[in-house]
């Protein structure tokens, strides 16, 4: 092409990161979880990938992209979970939903992080976060092999292997918990909140001590609520949960918080903590509030990382071995 | 003065710490699903040539290191110094002991060398991982052994002492592994 400057590549980059044995092993695991739902009566849905509302969750990055027309022009943002559109439809009375597709998330990159992978999410109307846990154990079970899976709060997780009660600790409290687990070198840390500290805590801490194994923690942080309802029982936490298999995280579960005027003030809090961190504020999706306001069912739902399943079951630490090919390089 | 953000992260970046240049040996970021994302690096100091771990919020900033890779030709010595040229500008910077260290076994006059500079002074010099030199001094070779088992200490041009098997002579030319100390094989002077 005349006036396009070629870039030489390193002459074998063009193949794929995945061998053909993984690649097979990740149509198989596709193929069960289409079967375990189907099984289940949960249909498939495809929902847009492109929206002209973002993520406003201060930790999350979404890309953004130009539409030039016809109809409005202007910036449209990719995905970085299908959860505002399968709510909307979950509003507008289609019961139990799943759906496979590729997320966005820009700025992840590592051993677990890319920034598009695959991602399954579900919801379940009339379910609680401990009947939804069930169905994830089954599932997990039908494509990793049975084993039990431990359930304990994130309260109990942290006063067992930290020592510290994350409810209740102040960044003082929590800042001398890390010192004391051989974090005490951790750049950056100076105005870091409590959730700040939490968050190095569990994975730098908790996470390891469980060691091997597969763990729900549930009754995450109040603060750290995003979507999911505050407990009636205990207002210091939220009806929320993870899967960790192996020290990976896997799996974010909901019960789903269904308040319009809660959900646009965590919405616009988000937004003030981007602002503080020097991001850019984003569009809040007007469609989601609205569908909230006309009535989201009582419902539960979960996101799980399936490229990180598919690293289970290969036995390999690295994403970059079960995912096709890269995208950046 | 320079500096890189956490997002420019990756192996061989030379960032300063605690006051020493240091490089990057692996840098993971690990991030909960909706949480903040830490960068958890392993860093070798090139002064001392420890690793240490170290994790950063993301986001941080760190002051980046003056530090070049240069490949110059070896001089000479004056016992205190250790002479190296870039070929390009004639430019010649004096080595010391520290920055030399073990590595003044292998080096050889006219021969190329990675010469590492922290703001234009040497920090560390590498040898090529292979090289070519003669050996001054080994008890006479076993002819018809070439079994390889068992081997002895010959001693190189350079003065490092290299295990080889028993079939070599003094004055035979041999390929060495630096990292290794190991013998690889008879050469020839255009191998």
């Amino acid at each position: 092409m005349l006036g396009v400057p070629r870039k030489m590549t390193d002459s074998s980059s063009w193949r794929p990161t995945a061998s053909l044995a993984v690649l097979k092993k990740r149509a198989d695991l596709l193929k069960k979880i289409r079967a375990f739902f189907y099984a289940r009566n949960v249909l498939e849905v495809d929902t847009p990938a492109l929206s002209i509302a973002g993520n406003t969750d201060p930790n999350i990055e979404s890309f953004s992209t130009q539409y030039t027309g016809p109809g409005r022009t202007g910036e449209l943002y990719l995905h970085t979970s299908p959860e505002f559109a399968m709510k909307r439809l979950l509003a507008a009375g289609s019961g139990a939903i799943y759906q496979l597709c590729k997320v966005f998330r820009n700025g992840e990159a590592g051993r677990q992080h890319k920034p598009e992978f695959t991602m399954l999410e579900w919801y379940r109307p009339e379910f609680d976060v401990h009947q939804l846990m069930d169905e994830v154990a089954e599932l997990i079970n039908e494509v990793l092999g049975k084993k039990e899976i431990i359930r304990i709060s994130y309260q109990q997780a942290f006063i067992e292997h930290a020592d510290v009660d994350p409810l209740s600790s102040n960044t003082a409290a929590l800042k001398e918990c890390a010192n004391q687990n051989g974090l005490e070198h951790v750049i950056g840390m100076d105005d870091a909140s409590v959730d700040d500290w939490l968050d190095l805590l569990i994975d730098q801490v908790v996470i390891p001590k469980l060691g091997l194994g597969r763990f729900f923690i549930y009754d995450y942080p109040a603060s750290q609520s995003a979507l999911a309802k505050i407990s009636n029982n205990d207002e210091r936490v939220a009806e929320r949960f993870e899967l960790f298999i192996d020290g990976v995280e896997i799996a974010n579960g909901f019960h789903e918080l269904t308040d319009t005027d809660e959900q646009r003030r965590r919405f616009e809090n988000e937004n003030k903590k981007r602002e503080e961190k020097g991001l850019a504020m984003l569009p809040v999706d007007e469609n989601l509030l609205s569908s909230l306001e006309s009535g989201l069912p009582d419902c539960a739902g979960v996101a799980i990382g399936v490229d990180r399943l598919l690293m289970l079951i290969m036995g390999v630490d690295s994403i970059t071995s079960v995912t096709t090919m890269s995208s950046v390089e | 003065m320079a500096s890189y953000s956490t997002n420019e992260f990756r192996s061989g970046l030379k960032l300063m710490i605690d006051g020493d240049p240091c490089s990057i040996v692996e840098n993971e970021i690990v991030k909960p699903g909706k949480g903040q994302a830490f960068n958890r690096v392993k860093i070798r100091n090139l002064k001392t040539g420890r690793v240490i771990d170290r994790t950063y919020k993301s986001g941080e900033s760190v002051e980046a290191a003056d530090v070049m890779d240069t490949d110059m030709q070896y001089l000479y010595s004056d016992g205190e110094f250790w002479y190296f040229m870039d070929p390009e500008s004639y430019e010649q910077v004096g080595a010391d002991v520290n920055a030399v260290g073990e590595n003044t076994k292998w080096l050889k006059e006219q021969d190329t060398y990675t010469v590492t500079l922290w703001n234009g002074a040497p920090l560390t010099i590498t040898p090529p991982n292979f090289v070519l030199l003669t050996v001054t001094e080994t008890d006479p070779g076993v002819r018809g052994d070439t079994s390889g088992g068992g081997g002895k200490p010959a001693t190189m041009e350079t003065g490092a002492v290299v295990r080889v098997p028993l079939f070599i002579n003094e004055g035979e030319l041999l390929k060495v592994d630096t990292r290794t100390c190991e013998y690889v094989g008879r050469a020839k002077e255009d191998d």
